[in-house]
């Protein structure tokens, strides 16, 4: 899933400055699993919000809407009728939820209460790990899979660095377990080890956001069209 | 020149792969010192003279670090030049942190035009130590394919694209690192293989103050045939204090220092009033460069080492006196 | 302001298990604790949410007190547990809205302390009235002149 987190209440209500009436848009697909943009947590912003303008003299109204899916624009159509109304969206969504209102609703304002983080998921109850950078060229087979693109700040491919201390913990962050030791130890439980003194060659980063901006196109799924004259 | 029987496979001259005086030395079997230079943080360029004065005579190359632990300095090849001008032959660090390929590709080409004709590959710390934490870093390549492009630039004669150099491929000799101390400590010999496969000519390890553990490395090392292909110089370096000997132990990643190094440390100023912090000081060194010398004895010792590698970071007066302890002086030299 | 002029508005959420018969039983003591406690059972304090704690104050409350079992003694084992982490989340957000942290507390009490729920209402009153109100009641009842 896509994993964020709430901007701080004092940056979103900087971003809200001069608003006098909001609407706070929350999203029930990822953002809502991690507890960041879903329906309580629009509800949470938005009575934070009221009650912060209420306090220093700077009312502002807020209300509140959660679509299943920010990010298609089937989801976001509830919007349509309603943002006249609003100085501005406060979108609770990932950033593509934020990009497909703006998209799609060319004279709102959309502020982003969210900032997104990465794509990743829960190893434990309120602990969420990056794990996954879309690359676009997974190499999960070779790395027993354990993603060392995500999982270690150097992207080591033939792993790991000198810097893992006792236990096998990252430099960077002791709290965080070296991804190659990770890898080299399930790799050993695999006997494929031997596998890991191939030396993996130079990667190509054009699958990456490096080779631009990057589109799938699935014929099989477009749309067909008529050919004229047919 | 003649070809020492101990060292099995040694490179002949005709086939050298840089001519660099330590591939040269490393050839003729001798037991080789490096040294280290870090560059300022600035731009005078009479500091890395002066440094290489200290140095002059005592090593055979010294590294050139980069932006070492992730603080801007002035460039290593540039101070590379400056050193080879003063005398001494640079080993030109290149960490894959700060660069992409085309950028690492296009300073190899530019310090092999300067004649430098060796160079280390690393990963690099990572920029989080360092005084831009905020930086992106690169890491294109990592290390082990750093190693494995220049290698295939000397001697095929290609970029890393596969596109043929003009005029040929630079003449490397091609470095490495390793760390025997960091954990899991089993996967370390093989590591080092793994450097030994994509291509290094030579490793200079981390410092090692645990002597039982770089033996057992070494013994790994030496089974899986590691020194018939690359040279092994370790690394060494002369403790200031106790409270370095201390901090190393205790505080920096991937490093081990037994407490009974700590232990001598503080012995060895136990009779001198605390508040005499100069003569504490004075102890200290005198000690620290004892000990180093006493490392690098037994070191030389055990198979498969060809070298050390004196780091002596800001004190670079103390590599004379710890070659000198060593028996390591004077240099030889090679036609 | 006096402290007896003014009557802050106080929500306490009470587990059913501990807090809410220790109130009851500080009642059936004649022990005082403050008359103007709105008392909501819930079967657990581990049932609160930060939705619930934050509207109460949106709502009006001055204070909001989160009573559950002693620590170790939750019926759903950390209900409570829960409940002490989200009232530490509401009192950062209360921070970063304006109002003191100190207006939203969490206590721990068995259902036989009737004397120490009374003890612990009155001194979180006091504290209240101590802070005096959020200005947000006053303003909820008062929007229309405020906005004129």
């Amino acid at each position: 899933m896509i994993v964020a987190e709430q901007k701080s209440l004092d940056e979103i209500r900087s971003l809200l400055r001069g608003k006098r009436k909001v609407l706070a848009v929350g999203c029930g697909t990822c953002v809502a699993v991690c507890f960041a943009g879903g329906k309580r947590e629009v509800g949470v912003l938005a009575s934070a919000l009221r009650m912060a303008g209420q306090l220093d003299g700077s009312p502002v109204e807020v209300d509140e809407l959660t679509v299943q899916r920010q990010c298609e624009a089937e989801y976001i159509e509830a919007l349509k009728d309603k943002l006249a109304d609003y100085d501005a969206v406060l979108s609770l969504g990932c950033g593509v939820g934020v990009q497909t209102i703006a998209e799609h609703y060319d004279g709102a304002t959309v502020l982003p209460a969210l900032n997104t983080k990465f794509m990743g998921g829960p190893t434990e109850q309120g602990v969420w790990l990056e794990r996954c950078q879309g690359c676009g060229a997974c190499l999960l087979d070779y790395t027993g899979g354990i993603c060392p693109i995500s999982r270690c700040p150097k992207q080591l491919q033939n792993g790991p660095c000198g810097g893992t201390d006792a236990g096998g913990r990252c430099e960077v962050d002791a709290t965080m377990p070296c991804a190659w030791h990770l890898i080299w130890e399930k790799m050993d439980k695999l006997h494929r080890q031997d596998e890991l003194l191939e030396v993996r060659p130079p990667k190509d980063w054009s699958t990456s956001r490096d080779g631009g901006v990057r589109r799938i196109v699935r014929d099989d799924l477009r749309k067909p069209k008529l050919e004229s004259g047919a | 020149m003649s070809e020492p029987a101990a060292v099995a496979n040694t490179t002949t001259n005709a086939s050298l792969k840089a001519g660099s005086n330590l591939e040269r030395l490393l050839a003729a079997g001798e037991f080789v010192v490096t040294g280290e230079i870090g560059p300022p943080k600035g731009c005078d360029a009479e500091v890395v003279r002066h440094k290489a004065e200290l140095l002059k005579g005592y090593v055979d190359a010294a590294n050139i670090t980069d932006n070492q632990t992730a603080i801007v300095r002035m460039s290593s090849i540039a101070t590379g030049l400056i050193v080879q001008q003063a005398g001494i032959e640079p080993i030109i660090q290149m960490t894959c942190r700060d660069r992409n390929r085309l950028a690492m590709q296009s300073d190899i080409l530019g310090a092999a035009a300067l004649g430098m004709k060796n160079v280390l590959c690393l990963s690099g710390d990572h920029q989080s130590f360092g005084n831009h934490p905020g930086a992106k870093n690169v890491h294109d390549l990592d290390s082990m394919q750093l190693i494995r492009m220049f290698q295939e630039m000397r001697d095929k004669g290609v970029f890393q694209c596969g596109e043929e150099i003009s005029g040929g491929g630079p003449r490397l000799f091609i470095g490495a690192a390793a760390n025997p101390f960091g954990d899991p400590i089993p996967i370390r010999p093989l590591r080092l293989k793994k450097k030994a496969i994509a291509g290094a000519d030579f490793i200079q390890t981390q410092l090692i103050y645990d002597m039982d553990t770089f033996r057992a490395f070494m013994k790994r090392a030496v089974e899986l045939g590691v020194p018939e292909t690359t040279r092994i110089l370790a690394g060494v370096g002369p403790l200031k204090s106790a409270g370095a000997a201390r901090y190393m132990r205790d505080k920096v990643p991937g490093m081990k220092v037994p407490d009974a190094i700590v232990a001598r440390m503080d012995n060895a100023v136990k009779d001198i009033p605390a508040d005499d912090k100069k003569a504490r000081a004075a102890a200290w060194r005198a000690e620290g460069i004892k000990l180093c010398i006493e490392q690098i004895r037994e070191l030389r010792e055990i198979p498969g080492v060809a070298g050390v590698h004196i780091m002596a970071i800001e004190w670079e007066e103390a590599v004379k006196p710890i070659a000198e302890g060593a028996g390591l002086l004077p240099r030889p030299k090679v036609s | 302001m006096s402290e007896t002029s003014y009557e802050p508005n106080i929500v306490a959420f009470c587990c059913m298990h501990c807090a809410y018969a220790a109130a009851d039983l500080a009642g059936s003591s004649r022990l005082q604790y403050p008359p103007f406690m709105k008392i909501i059972a819930l079967p657990c304090t581990g049932r609160t949410d930060l939705g619930h704690l934050l509207r109460a104050f949106e709502d009006g409350a001055d204070g909001v007190l989160v009573a559950g079992c002693l620590e170790g003694r939750c019926h759903y084992q950390v209900g409570n547990l829960y409940a002490k982490q989200r009232v530490n989340r509401i009192a950062d957000l209360l921070k970063q809205i304006g109002l003191a942290p100190e207006r939203v507390r969490m206590i721990n009490i068995s259902a036989g302390m009737g004397a120490k729920f009374a003890e612990l209402a009155n001194e979180f009153a006091r504290d209240i009235q101590a802070l005096g109100p959020t200005g947000l009641r006053k303003a909820a009842a008062g929007d229309a002149a405020n906005a004129a």
